[in-house]
């Protein structure tokens, strides 16, 4: 590795479409670079996708839609919110959002991280799956809109309600319908109506722990918070009762 | 005649996938301001639409004409001004007319003739009827009886300001830097079931109501059905002109308040109202009774507004996105988070609305300036 591999590249995004914004990210990866940094994000969309490298790109600003789209090795950290679709089929790499997120987070990622600091919009999680050694995983500090972990065919998703008050509950409602794999962990409260028809509630196992130990590090690590102080609450763990919960639905 | 190259897809990309872009910015102090920022802040989501049509609607516009009805016309032919001014001077006192100003804009094609008219009604002529009955009816008879004219903006002291193109191209076009107001809402169109036409472009009007919608309204048949009852006849080919009647059928003839209305057009789901209080229960299940035709289906984001107030809600579920930024008495609403940080980058908050629950801000109930709470600040706590 060459020493000027090691230095962050700088990119101001003013005015730049997205576009011309990723392919200036292209062109630098392609270079061999190894970190890059994003001034004055606005809106852009679709950063990190095709990039096909674990480079480190830190984002300043708010970038737009479809954040890591097919993302496939590269880490994004975001100082700021972030927009819709962040994660989208992403396959592998991880994204840490310093803010918020919007609505479906994650959706129909098959690999890789996300860490959110704050609150997601609706329908976070929808439709990740995991295949052989893929398994991907959204980490949530805040709480969520509805629709959490919506028709979810695989992965890990962890709520962790970090800024829901003593005895407040989660206020989204039909979290994980349509589930049919994966697990949901919550931490901190809900009523059963909250929780969509195909999903079951079970007390953690050991491997459970093992896997919020893990996880929950990551995001106490990413975000300074005391992980330890975290976990001593109780969790819940949410799976899918049915394998194909609409299997008989089209058969006569 | 109808032209058609006015309401057909010049550009053949019919399956180019997008959405709307709608934005909305509001000085709750009512301080008049430049629409240069929310040009900006809609431009940011160009891509969102395809250049089939964007507008602007603007409040306390007319200092110099507050008190008359400024009704803002589009013309497809010379026939269809003769005729529509005939009917105005038959029908109201005609204080002043003009062309509305525009400037040569490279993309804007084929545009209509547009003008305005500031108008009042003597009482002779509304016979009885509210002024504001009076002038509804009046826009209705324009819109489905003269051939060739739309009356597309009919409020005091307010204007709306569409047609096809990008909406930064619409606001070049018609000048619109030469404007202030203190609320003004956008929106940059991706047609999805409709023709792209001039009287097709959002926001949609009438009197001081307007509405810039992303969605589609599947319930638009019904909606339509029921408000000619009132009087309401649909002229624009757009699912977006029923919530604009609706609006105003519902808060002005009705004198809903918007937490009510939100529970009409977005109402609760019947699970969640068994849930509620007995009280609450009973209030909502009549009002999906009363007003059932008015609920709107479909996936939608609409930013309402009228003098003193911008209202900003999502459908029940969510289907289309809407974030809302605060800083000091103004109030963002906007499709993307970022649009609202190009134009405020240091917002004291911002956040995303639960589906129904309408954001208001009001001049009458000004938003106060906070303790800076961030979104982003790291303040959450375990």
């Amino acid at each position: 590795m060459t020493k000027k591999a090691n230095r962050a590249v700088k990119i101001d995004a003013s005015g730049l479409l997205y576009r011309e914004l990723n392919a200036r990210l292209r062109e630098v990866v392609s270079n061999g670079t190894q970190r890059i940094e994003l001034r004055n994000v606005c809106g852009q969309r679709y950063i990190g996708t095709d990039l096909g490298r674990p480079v480190e790109i830190e984002i300043f600003g708010t970038p737009g839609n479809d954040l890591g789209a097919f993302m496939d090795g590269p880490r994004i950290t975001v100082r700021g919110n972030a927009q819709d679709g962040c994660g989208n089929t992403m396959n592998n790499g991880e994204i840490i959002v310093h803010g918020h997120a919007g609505d479906i987070s994650g959706l129909s990622a098959r690999g890789g991280k996300i860490f959110v600091r704050e609150d997601v919009g609706y329908r976070a999680g929808i439709h990740m799956k995991e295949y052989q050694d893929r398994r991907p995983a959204l980490v949530i500090g805040g709480t969520a809109q509805d629709f959490l972990g919506e028709y979810m065919a695989g992965g890990i998703l962890i709520l962790l309600g970090l800024n829901l008050k003593e005895g407040e509950h989660h206020k989204a409602n039909y979290i994980g319908t349509g589930m049919h794999g994966g697990i949901i962990y919550l931490r901190g409260s809900v009523e059963a109506f909250q929780l969509g028809k195909e999903v079951g509630v079970a007390e953690l196992e050991e491997k459970d722990h093992q896997t919020l130990q893990g996880f929950v590090g990551e995001f106490a690590a990413h975000f300074g918070y005391d992980a330890q102080a975290i976990l001593k609450h109780r969790f819940t763990k949410l799976f899918p009762l049915w394998i194909r919960p609409y299997g008989r639905l089209y058969a006569y | 005649m109808k032209d058609l190259s006015k309401v057909n897809n010049p550009y053949g990309d019919d399956k180019v996938i997008d959405a709307c872009s709608i934005f909305g910015m509001m000085d709750t102090a009512g301080r008049r301001f430049p629409g240069k920022d929310i040009v900006r802040a809609i431009a940011n989501m160009h891509i969102r639409g395809n250049g089939l049509g964007g507008g602007f609607a603007v409040y306390g516009l007319y200092p110099q004409y507050a008190d008359q009805y400024a009704f803002h016309i589009m013309y497809l032919s010379r026939e269809g001004k003769s005729e529509v001014e005939a009917f105005i001077k038959q029908r109201f006192r005609l204080l002043h007319a003009e062309e509305v100003p525009t400037q040569p804009t490279p993309a804007i094609v084929n545009p209509p003739l547009v003008w305005r008219y500031f108008l009042e009604v003597e009482p002779q002529q509304c016979d009885g009827q509210s002024q504001d009955n009076y002038v509804v009816d009046r826009v209705m008879e324009v819109n489905t009886k003269i051939e060739d004219a739309f009356v597309f903006s009919s409020g005091k002291d307010m204007a709306v300001f569409k047609g096809v193109g990008y909406p930064e191209e619409i606001a070049e076009y018609f000048r619109l830097e030469q404007y202030e107001g203190y609320l003004w809402t956008a929106h940059g169109r991706f047609p999805t079931n409709t023709p792209g036409w001039w009287g097709g472009a959002h926001p949609f009007n009438i009197l001081d109501w307007t509405v810039v919608h992303n969605g589609e309204i599947s319930s638009y048949g019904i909606n339509r059905r029921y408000l000619e009852q009132f009087g309401y006849h649909c002229a624009m080919h757009t699912d977006t002109e029923v919530i604009a009647y609706a609006i105003d059928l519902l808060m002005r003839r009705h004198s809903l308040p918007i937490e009510i209305v939100a529970k009409i057009l977005a109402p609760s789901f019947w699970s969640a109202i068994e849930r509620r209080p007995p009280a609450e229960q009973e209030l909502l299940r009549t009002l999906r009774q009363v007003y059932g035709s008015l609920l709107l289906n479909g996936p939608f984001t609409i930013i309402i507004a009228h003098h003193g107030e911008m209202i900003g809600f999502t459908d029940r579920i969510r289907l289309r996105p809407l974030t809302v930024g605060v800083k000091g008495p103004v109030l963002y609403l906007s499709s993307e988070e970022s649009a609202i940080r190009l134009v405020c980058p240091d917002l004291d908050r911002a956040w995303i609305p639960t589906g129904g629950e309408p954001i208001v801000g009001s001049l009458e109930r000004p938003l106060v300036p906070q303790e800076v709470e961030v979104a982003g600040g790291g303040n959450i706590r375990c």
